[in-house]
């Protein structure tokens, strides 16, 4: 048995018949990780001694009896953008290098009381700016699929360590794609939930109105476990939801689309679709359909506004929430200031990188003095009618499906010298963000060189079991689930 | 659409960001890209619509006020890059009056 190519539900089930023990788990990817991290780079940190020990101490203290917690005994990894008690988070940021966290984010919380043993924090684009891990301050991960491709971001280490087998599953945040974009691109399955599903306590704050946590894993029964296992209200979140956790696994009981009408707005299939991606993205829509699916045109009229929305609201919380890092509390000093105002200017020269930069800057243009109302303003408009096109449209229809991305995973440096190629390159992925609706990407094909193409499903407000539902449908009766990469 | 360089470094000084002379020159045409872009915006007519603050209809929250612990002082301080005696260290902000 190859422990690192079970699943994460496979793998609990072993754990919890008592087939395999913490310590027997935490080693098998500690050999794993060693054989292919030095090409994967997928992590930033890693801790595999604290994880033994871990390990070691739930093997002692589960002796004679089994425990049927959902997390226990289970290796993940978890965004450097999710604060870990005592294990360095650094946003992938010379600001943040130093950083170890004083608390737990309620996610970690929920996952340590569950028993889980953490593997280590994984790559992103520096603090979750970006869609290729290309801005990462310690360099970028590499999509295990093509080593000269990106793994897609801001969640590109976490995606690439799950396609890789260097954990069971990873736990990414999604602010306009972070998780779905790096998931296609990895061919794996990543799910952005409801905005408030999750408690974003303790996730480093890029822009508050848009962040969601979600699972990357490498099926959809995976997604449906770790979501119930980090799911719920929580009173220091004063925007997640009071809305009972339903089970996800039982979401997964009815392997067909019968009764459901999924609409497919033809907005998403305009010009610039990579034609391998419509046709792998229009073959699962006949596949949805053979499994009792009712397929549907329907509009989203709005959806070329989008990126422009996005990148107004965007950069404008993050210009707020970046204003923290001065060099006084956490974080990044820099040396030989004459006073206050030198402090801050040179500390936040020297530890934000550019993409970091342009986006304070871009923010901070659009809520200054003069621009608010024709930038911000309308933007904050906008968006409303962007909400109102999918409210119309969830009407009519039960779930949407579209590409999750233009084109599969890019060469490095194709996109990095052109700020906005690269922002446009979002289209798909960033309404779900500005409607706050739930969306899940899970692979539908590969293209003639051998990159995966991922399928989206987006669904009402707090109906992520319908999405699971009919994602598991797909993949149960599809194959690609069973390709994995070679990591050469 | 067109920023200047006299509006980048005036953006700049706002967001407290010292920038270099090609990172002013860069931004510049950067910054211009994407507002062009975002200018595309004009095209949908606003006239009425309520500006979305809070994308699912959040309310405001309260909590009992109860205290409970915090963090420690040394644990709040501790990733701080200068600290004495449980506060933070910047520099002085005040200046010496001339006697």
């Amino acid at each position: 048995m190859s422990i690192h190519k079970l699943s994460l539900y496979e793998l609990h089930e072993k754990f919890t018949a008592g087939e395999v023990t913490a310590v027997e788990i935490v080693r098998a990817y500690g050999l794993r990780i060693g054989q292919v991290e030095p090409k994967v780079k997928a992590y930033v940190t890693q801790v595999k001694d604290a994880a033994v020990a871990q390990a070691t101490a739930l093997d002692n203290a589960l002796k004679g009896w089994r425990k049927t917690l959902p997390m226990m005994g289970m290796p993940l990894a978890i965004k450097d953008n999710i604060c870990t008690e005592g294990v360095p988070t650094t946003c992938a940021s010379r600001m943040l290098g130093n950083f170890v966290p004083p608390y737990d984010a309620t996610v970690i919380a929920k996952l340590r009381a569950q028993g889980y043993l953490l593997l280590g924090k994984t790559n992103l684009d520096e603090f979750a700016m970006g869609s290729s891990t290309e801005n990462s301050a310690i360099g970028p991960s590499r999509n295990p699929w093509n080593l000269q491709c990106v793994p897609g971001g801001s969640s590109g280490g976490s995606a690439a360590a799950v396609a890789a087998d260097e954990c069971a599953a990873a736990l990414g945040s999604d602010t306009g794609g972070s998780i779905r974009q790096p998931a296609a691109f990895c061919g794996v399955v990543g799910l952005k939930p409801t905005y408030g599903r999750v408690s974003r306590y303790g996730l480093i704050a890029f822009a508050s109105s848009l962040d969601q946590i979600g699972p990357i894993t490498k099926d959809v029964r995976d997604a449906a476990f770790l979501l119930g296992a980090i799911a719920g209200h929580d009173p220091l979140d004063s925007t997640s939801t009071d809305v009972p956790v339903p089970d996800y696994m039982k979401a997964l009981k009815r392997k067909d689309l019968k009764k459901l009408k999924v609409g497919v707005p033809v907005e998403f299939f305009a010009e610039g679709l990579d034609p391998e991606v419509e046709q792998a993205v229009r073959a699962a829509i006949q596949e949805l359909k053979a499994l009792g699916g009712e397929i549907k045109e329907i509009q989203l009229p709005r959806t070329d506004a989008a990126v422009a929305v996005y990148y107004v609201i965007a950069t404008a919380e993050a210009s707020s929430n970046l204003a923290r890092y001065d060099g006084v509390k956490f974080g990044l000093r820099a040396k030989e200031t004459k006073d206050l105002l030198e402090l801050y200017m040179k500390t936040r020269q020297e530890g934000f990188g550019p993409e970091v930069k342009r986006r304070i800057m871009l923010g901070t243009y659009v809520l200054s003095a003069g621009y608010y109302d024709a930038y911000y303003g309308k933007a904050q408009a906008v968006r409303t009618l962007i909400r109102q096109d999918f409210e119309a449209a969830f009407q009519d229809v039960d779930l949407i499906v579209t590409p999750v991305t233009p084109t599969p995973a890019f060469k490095f440096g194709a996109k990095s010298d052109d700020p906005l190629q690269m922002y446009l390159s979002d289209i798909f992925t960033i309404s779900a963000n500005l409607a706050g609706v739930p969306a899940i990407s899970l692979p539908c094909g590969f293209s003639q060189a051998g990159l995966p193409i991922g399928l989206q499903l987006i669904g009402r407000p707090f109906e992520e079991e319908t999405l699971l539902r009919a994602a598991y449908a797909y993949e149960q009766n599809t194959q690609w689930r069973t390709k994995k990469p070679a990591v050469r | 659409m067109e920023i200047t360089k006299h509006e980048v470094e005036k953006v700049a000084k706002l967001a407290r960001l010292e920038l270099t002379e090609s990172e002013k020159a860069a931004f510049a045409k950067q910054l211009g890209q994407i507002l062009t872009h975002v200018e595309t915006l004009k095209q949908y007519d606003t006239t009425g619509v309520e500006p979305t603050a809070t994308v699912l209809g959040q309310v405001n929250v309260f909590r009992p006020d109860i205290a409970r612990t915090s963090l420690s002082v040394e644990r709040a301080v501790a990733n701080a890059p200068e600290s004495a005696d449980g506060f933070f260290v910047v520099p002085k902000i005040i200046e010496d009056r001339e006697r």
